[in-house]
């Protein structure tokens, strides 16, 4: 990411005003990865709620709920290799009266536990918090079947479930605190590789709420995840090449934030999403759908193309599968010629 | 407001009586619906009996009473069984179970929580009421009630690996606030369970998975009883009361036939049940 910041941002800062600095936030600009800062507000967390318990199926050490059950042993629950007995057990303690935040693996908590989440949690509008780690293909040399690349389609097809997607250190600490403050089911999916900081510093995250670093008069980039820093790479290599585009930050897909979204939509030209999930049933379709109803104008997305991921160094997974700045660019410039 | 007691001296000709109110409206609303699941409504009727009118400390008046004994129905095909004690409790009017399965009905094929006072969870995909029940007993734990946790599943059902998972678990974490129940009727849609899918030895297979296992006759209100103030005293491990059942208990041309799964009565069937039953 600096090697590129440094080949593309040092020429557009002269003849363009910039975006906000890449490098920013929390941590002096130190990368974190998203589900340490879930470990870490976990804890804090557990010190004000009293209610707070939280579940895990052996990848404690992983999904780093394991600072919590250190430090509350009698308010965590190991329940082993056993993903449907997990969302099950979080139900009833949330029935209990308890706060839980479930966590597991991405791929396994939404796609091995669905039917519990759909028949329990969401149909009776649980106030249980799923939190996956080890989303996307960041996942890296595990390979495909720990890389869940359907989870934001599996969530966000169920009614009552909100869903959220952090893109950085920042933001992953606060929406686990409004997401305690919340009451219904939620998921939050984050990553297990180490991603710049984004957000700026006094930025207040809000369920549903979108964030608008920049309208653009010819695109806008609407992002995810890790996608939020890739796009603001694009957009300055892009205001270098004379393309007015902005970036939004769609860190709640469900509810998706259709003003913000409209708004964007309205005084640009073309839509771009960015994701690191399969371009079928995540963010893309969300905006889709949205747009193609009540705004239509040209979109394209960019995520998995319907397909798995592989084995690989995260970086290198990124580039295999464009999830670049130099593809949002491109892709970016291909709408608008459409 | 009503309270429902708990424990103490059964009386059993009252607990004798109180089934077979529940069996008659079990058939008349099934029959008013056109459809649903008569056989393991009738066989689980007993066990659900004991435990509303006798066990389970409860308030019909107040169905969220922090320190109540929850009841999850698992085997959420069995919802007419739990619309009749829960209506004959006085959750709510008994003209409402003639709604059993139509539109705006909050007595849906299946029970739902967030439509029906009494209901705790929503159930009806098997397999997954035992981890629910878990999870409710540890959240009493931690908060030092005493209340405790009921849970019935079919026989059939327990084919589904979440009921062993979460069998592991309520061992694991020794919640020995709660107590499940197998609908041991022998009989699943497709068949006998030994032919469609062999669940024996239950016995011993509860008891590996480290549990109290108390083996009964689930007609047998005494029998019911005794097992539930035995699981009262039972430490450190959960306990499982294998009912030994007749699928369409109660109803001579219903008993152990496998095609009274999932149909419901006809007005002929209903006429003869009824007096089968002593419908004055």
């Amino acid at each position: 990411m600096s090697d590129r910041k440094q080949k593309t941002g040092v020429k557009s800062r002269k003849s363009t005003p910039p975006l906000p600095p890449l490098i920013k936030g929390g941590n002096g600009g130190v990368k974190v990865a998203t589900r340490d800062a879930y470990g870490d507000a976990l804890l804090e967390l557990g010190k004000k709620r009293e209610d707070l318990v939280v579940l895990d199926a052996d990848l404690s050490g992983s999904t780093k709920t394991g600072k919590f059950a250190k430090a509350f042993p009698g308010r965590f629950y190991n329940l082993g290799v056993s993903e449907q007995d997990l969302i099950g057990t979080a139900s009833g303690l949330s029935l209990a009266g308890k706060l839980p935040f479930a966590s597991t693996f991405a791929v396994f908590e939404t796609g091995r536990a669905w039917e519990q989440i759909r028949q329990t949690v969401c149909y009776s509008n649980l106030n249980v918090k799923l939190v996956a780690t080890h989303s996307g293909i960041t996942v890296g040399e595990d390979g495909a079947s720990h890389q869940a690349t359907e989870d934001i389609a599996l969530m966000r097809v169920l009614p009552n479930m909100t869903v959220i997607v952090p893109s950085d250190g920042n933001e992953t600490t606060q929406v686990v605190n409004a997401i305690a403050d919340f009451r219904g089911p939620v998921y939050v999916r984050l990553g297990r590789a180490k991603v710049p900081a984004v957000m700026p510093d006094d930025y207040e995250f809000r369920i549903g709420k979108a964030y608008t670093f920049q309208i653009g008069r010819d695109a806008n980039i609407v992002a995810i995840g890790i996608m939020v820093s890739m796009a603001l790479e694009a957009a300055r290599i892009l205001k270098h090449e004379g393309i007015d585009a902005g970036v939004i930050n769609m860190a709640t897909v469900k509810p998706l934030d259709t003003k913000t979204l409209l708004t964007a939509a309205k005084r640009c030209r073309v839509i771009v999403t960015a994701e690191e999930h399969s371009v079928i049933g995540g963010l893309g379709s969300a905006v889709s759908e949205f747009l193609s109803e009540n705004h239509p104008i040209r979109t394209s997305r960019i995520g998995l193309m319907d397909n798995f991921g592989c084995s690989g160094r995260p970086e290198e997974l990124l580039k295999f599968f464009g999830f670049t700045p130099e593809n949002i660019v491109k892709t970016v410039k291909r709408t608008l010629r459409k | 407001m009503k309270f429902m007691k708990s424990g103490g001296n059964a009386d059993i000709s009252f607990l004798k009586e109180k089934a077979r109110l529940l069996r008659m409206e079990i058939l008349k609303m099934l029959t008013e619906s056109g459809s649903g699941h008569t056989g393991g409504s009738l066989s689980s009727a007993d066990v659900v009996t004991v435990l509303y009118f006798y066990k389970m400390k409860h308030k019909p008046g107040d169905p969220e009473w922090r320190e109540r004994d929850r009841f999850i129905l698992s085997k959420g095909h069995a919802a007419p069984v739990l619309y009749a004690a829960l209506a004959l409790s006085g959750y709510f009017d008994k003209t409402l179970l003639k709604t059993l399965r139509k539109l705006g009905s909050p007595l849906q094929g299946h029970p739902c929580s967030k439509m029906l006072p009494g209901v705790e969870i929503s159930t009806g995909s098997l397999g997954q009421g035992l981890s629910i029940a878990n999870g409710i007993a540890m959240g009493l734990k931690l908060d030092g009630l005493t209340s405790r946790v009921y849970c019935l599943l079919g026989d059939g059902e327990t084919q589904e690996g979440q009921v062993w998972e979460a069998a592991m678990t309520a061992a694991h974490y020794r919640l020995d606030n709660l107590c499940a129940f197998i609908d041991n009727n022998g009989l699943q849609i497709d068949g006998p369970c030994s032919d469609v899918m062999s669940i024996e030895p239950i016995v011993n297979k509860w008891e590996a998975f480290g549990w109290h296992v108390i083996d009964i006759n689930g007609h047998d209100m005494e029998a019911i009883v005794n097992a539930l103030n035995e699981a009262e005293t039972v430490k450190l491990k959960p306990t499982m009361i294998v009912a030994r059942t007749v699928k369409g208990k109660g109803v001579s041309f219903f008993e152990g036939k496998v095609q009274y799964h999932g149909i419901a009565p006809t007005e002929e069937e209903l006429e003869k049940a009824l007096k089968e039953l002593g419908e004055k």
